[in-house]
């Protein structure tokens, strides 16, 4: 039984290793500034605790296979080995939550960038909005109780009375140009939901009653699905929308013509 | 009503009814949770496959059951997580073989408050059935995940079983946190005060630390849940809005509430859902330290630093909530500490296997089901635990979250490991309780097909997190690149129908043992530990009116000098 039982561990590691090899699916491939410190860490985790775990069940399968030592001594513990191991994992999990810690404040700014582009971005059950600002760089107030009107072009609520809501630009995919800080300004109408961009390495949870900021900066022009990562009830499989990255031209092409339509209203 | 102690010493002329079923004798009880988590385990599985087919087969058509539709998968998604958690790796473990066993192996004639334990119990029956009558009412049940983050969850418009159903869940699990702290109260006590002479603190079983130390979270955890789902209960029908902000417009229609806080829930419900994890986890890690050694008939190695990984995991447990909200729009300065305080609670967990693999080291192993059990969830625990320091990290996270690589995490550290503890202690203690022995063939069988299909179930599914597939989702039609991760999904789907089905030889295993099984002398396994000095099974009146008198400690295996290769801890001093 021993034997069956080591050669079971033996085959799980195996199929473990050559599933992580064959990988069918895989990270999409990164477009956005962090992605490649991200994924950098990602890698270095992928090796360090693959590798724990092919030598755990190593150790574990050699020590199934150990006989009784001659001698019948029995061993109760050992404080050296005790504080030894204690202290290795300790070095391998903090180096590497201390490597983690610095990504985090790197990807996190605190401060906000020259010409960043604003867009407010908006979870509804099952929708993403996203506005501009429009030509006065300002957010219309909006109070989605008092004005959304879904069917007279005004979902999100944007209050009449201020003028500074007559030149937003909304849309129902988020339109960026490459090479630039994307300054997010999160909201949610409803229930939670969460902007998920795969290929930005991008995730954040929109709550109501909360407007949360966060950046992302697009590396390569192209259009990448986003999907909702917050159970947000039954619609929450097919909350999809794109972001489309769009060379710095294209970007100022169509927002020229937004801002034109908006002026024309 | 008498003011007598009830006492586990049953005359002959009480009832039957008295006896087995009202009864105060923490051996019925016990045995109580453990059929109750049966019937929760087997409506949770059946739940799990039913998802598994909708999400792989959408059009399928099911026997009696019909189409399963996207409202449908999402109830089925909630009571799954809920029952599993809840009912099942939090009741079993602790409540039901800690119910049964704490007192015995502590050498006490019954737990501290009979009665209390006892109103534990039908309390968690009584939740129990509240839950399940949330499949029977319009709307059914609550949509909004084991978790029922508001505002879907206080809103009866944000979708079907956000009504009733949800109402239902809350009730349920409002009983289910009074009846873990009634049966905690009585853990606690029993530990401290019901210890036979001679039971010092470092002569209790590592099964008995665990259970102590896992009472002490609940009564610390399961007070702030009760506490949460009161006030979600008070914003649904109360009028309040402690988690409800103001401005919403949900299905088209306003919401008349303002200033409340979706993120306050969330800290709430996570700084009881953290600890809660170990609450599951501490008496599977207690049961599996105890048969290593039992098995590997050796002294668990480092006895006192497993119990100081113990209770360093029961305190850091409580301050490591904030990873469960890396992206829930918490302050990311926050994230800096989480990220840390859980990696520090990597360590002691990691004390904890090397201890194992260091217990099995050298032993005169018998290969007997529980060992292997036993053995298999070290290594889901190796496994599982070593994603735990990358979701720790909030860089990392933030892709990872709410994807399926954290299903196959928390499925394999806390499920399936927390299930393998659950196997081998039915296997190992079932002759004490039901005084015959199970068949080892089928035993063996039983773990073969399990432990291939909780790897085949849950490795891949970090592939599938590692491509951003998002989980509770109903189908896989909603998002492109979701779609193309079909064909491994389909392969998941296979394996779960095949561990399941290798679920029935336990059933049928269970069934036949305790009708049928050899019947089981006073210690079959030939172990140290004083539930095994009473005969099979333990007998009602428990040790009676012979106390006994404890003079080793609980892993004294082949020990040099002694007679055999075990030395019962009741056994004359030397």
């Amino acid at each position: 039984m021993s034997r069956v039982l080591r050669l079971a561990l033996l085959l799980i590691v195996v199929g473990c290793i050559y599933l992580f090899v064959a990988h069918p699916y895989w990270f999409p491939a990164g477009v956005s500034a962090s992605s490649a410190p991200i994924d950098h860490q990602f890698r270095i985790a992928f090796w360090v605790f693959g590798a724990l775990f092919i030598v755990g069940h190593l150790v574990l399968i050699f020590v199934l296979s150990k006989k009784p030592p001659e001698d019948g001594k029995i061993s109760t513990g050992s404080w050296r080995l005790e504080v030894t191991w204690t202290l290795a994992v300790t070095i391998i999990f903090f180096w590497f939550n201390i490597s983690g810690e610095r990504l985090w404040s790197r990807i996190m700014p605190s401060a906000r960038q020259a010409g960043e582009i604003e867009i407010e971005v908006t979870g509804a059950q099952f929708q993403w909005y996203f506005r501009y600002p429009g030509a006065d760089r300002v957010f219309g107030r909006i109070d989605a109780s008092k004005f959304a009107k879904p069917d007279e072009g005004n979902p999100l609520g944007i209050d009449p009375s201020d003028p500074s809501g007559h030149d937003d630009i909304l849309s129902t995919a988020m339109i960026v140009p490459v090479g630039h800080s994307v300054h997010l300004h999160l909201r949610a109408q409803d229930v939670i939901h969460s902007l998920f961009i795969p290929a930005m390495r991008f995730k954040q949870d929109t709550v109501p009653g909360m407007e949360i900021h966060s950046h992302f900066t697009p590396t390569q022009t192209g259009n990448y699905e986003i999907a909702c990562a917050e159970l947000c009830g039954m619609g929450h499989y097919r909350m999809r929308a794109m972001v489309r990255v769009l060379s710095e031209d294209d970007f100022q092409r169509w927002i020229k013509a937004q801002e034109a339509a908006a002026a024309g209203h | 009503m008498t003011i007598s102690t009830p006492s586990a010493a049953t005359s002959s002329n009480r009832s039957f009814l008295r006896c087995h079923v009202f009864s105060t004798d923490h051996k019925v009880i016990g045995r109580a949770y453990f059929f109750l988590s049966l019937a929760a385990v087997l409506v949770g599985a059946w739940l799990s496959l039913l998802m598994r087919i909708h999400l792989v087969w959408p059009k399928a058509t099911l026997l009696l059951l019909g189409e399963i539709k996207p409202e449908n998968y999402l109830a089925q998604l909630t009571m799954h997580g809920t029952l599993m958690v809840f009912f099942v790796l939090s009741t079993v473990p602790q409540s039901g073989f800690g119910t049964f066993f704490l007192p015995l192996q502590l050498g006490a004639s019954n737990m501290a408050f009979p009665r209390l334990t006892a109103a534990g119990f039908w309390t968690a029956l009584l939740s129990f059935c509240v839950l399940m009558a949330a499949f029977f009412v319009p709307g059914g049940p609550s949509g909004a995940g084991w978790t029922q983050y508001p505002p879907l969850s206080a809103l009866a418009s944000a979708g079907p079983g956000q009504a009733l159903g949800t109402d239902l869940w809350l009730a349920s699990i409002g009983l289910f946190c009074l009846s873990s702290l009634m049966s905690a109260v009585g853990f606690v006590a029993t530990t401290i005060h019901h210890r036979a002479p001679g039971m010092a603190w470092l002569r209790m079983p590592l099964t008995c630390w665990s259970w102590f130390v896992t009472s002490l979270l609940i009564l610390l955890a399961f007070g702030i849940l009760l506490a949460a789902v009161v006030l979600l209960m008070l914003d649904r029908h109360a009028g309040t809005s402690f988690f409800i902000p103001g401005g919403l417009l949900v299905s088209g229609k306003a919401i008349a509430h303002s200033g409340g806080s979706p993120l306050m829930w969330q800290h709430l419900f996570w700084f009881f859902g953290h600890p809660e994890v170990y609450i599951a986890i501490l008496p599977a890690m207690g049961v599996t330290s105890h048969l290593l050694s039992v098995f590997a008939r050796k002294p668990v190695f480092g006895y006192k630093a497993m119990v100081g990984a113990t209770l360093a995991i029961g305190a850091l447990g409580f301050m490591v909530w904030g990873h469960h909200m890396f992206v829930s729009g918490m302050n990311p300065y926050a994230g800096f500490a989480f990220s840390t305080l859980t990696t520090a609670i990597a360590v002691p967990s990691a004390i904890k296997t090397f201890n194992w693999v260091a217990t099995l080291y050298g032993g005169r192993i018998r290969y007997v089901t529980p060992l292997l059990f036993s053995a298999g969830f070290v290594s889901l625990f190796i496994t599982g635990g070593l994603t735990g320091p990358i979701l720790a990290q909030p860089a990392l996270d933030t892709y990872l979250h709410d994807t399926y690589f954290v299903v196959a995490h928390f499925h394999l550290i806390m499920a399936m490991a927390g299930v393998f503890a659950i196997f081998s202690a039915t296997y190992f203690w079932f002759p004490k309780m039901f005084g015959r022995m199970m068949n080892e063939t089928s035993g063996r069988w039983h773990f073969w097909i399990t432990l291939f299909g909780a790897y085949a179930t849950f490795m891949p599914m970090h592939l599938l997190g590692i491509a951003g597939h998002p989980r509770r989702y109903s189908e896989l039609s909603g998002v492109q690149y979701v779609t193309a991760m079909a064909p491994l999904q389909k392969f998941i789907t296979v394996a779960v129908i095949v561990t399941l089905a290798g679920q029935v030889i336990f059933l049928v295993n269970l069934f036949w043992s305790m009708f049928k099984g050899r019947k089981a002398e006073a210690n079959p396994w030939e172990c140290t530990t004083l539930e095994w000095t009473l005969k099979s099974p333990a007998p009602a009146e428990g040790f009676g009116d012979q106390r006994p008198q404890v003079n080793h400690g609980p892993y004294e295996y082949n020990i040099s000098g002694a007679e055999k290769d075990f030395v019962m801890q009741d056994a004359p001093a030397s």
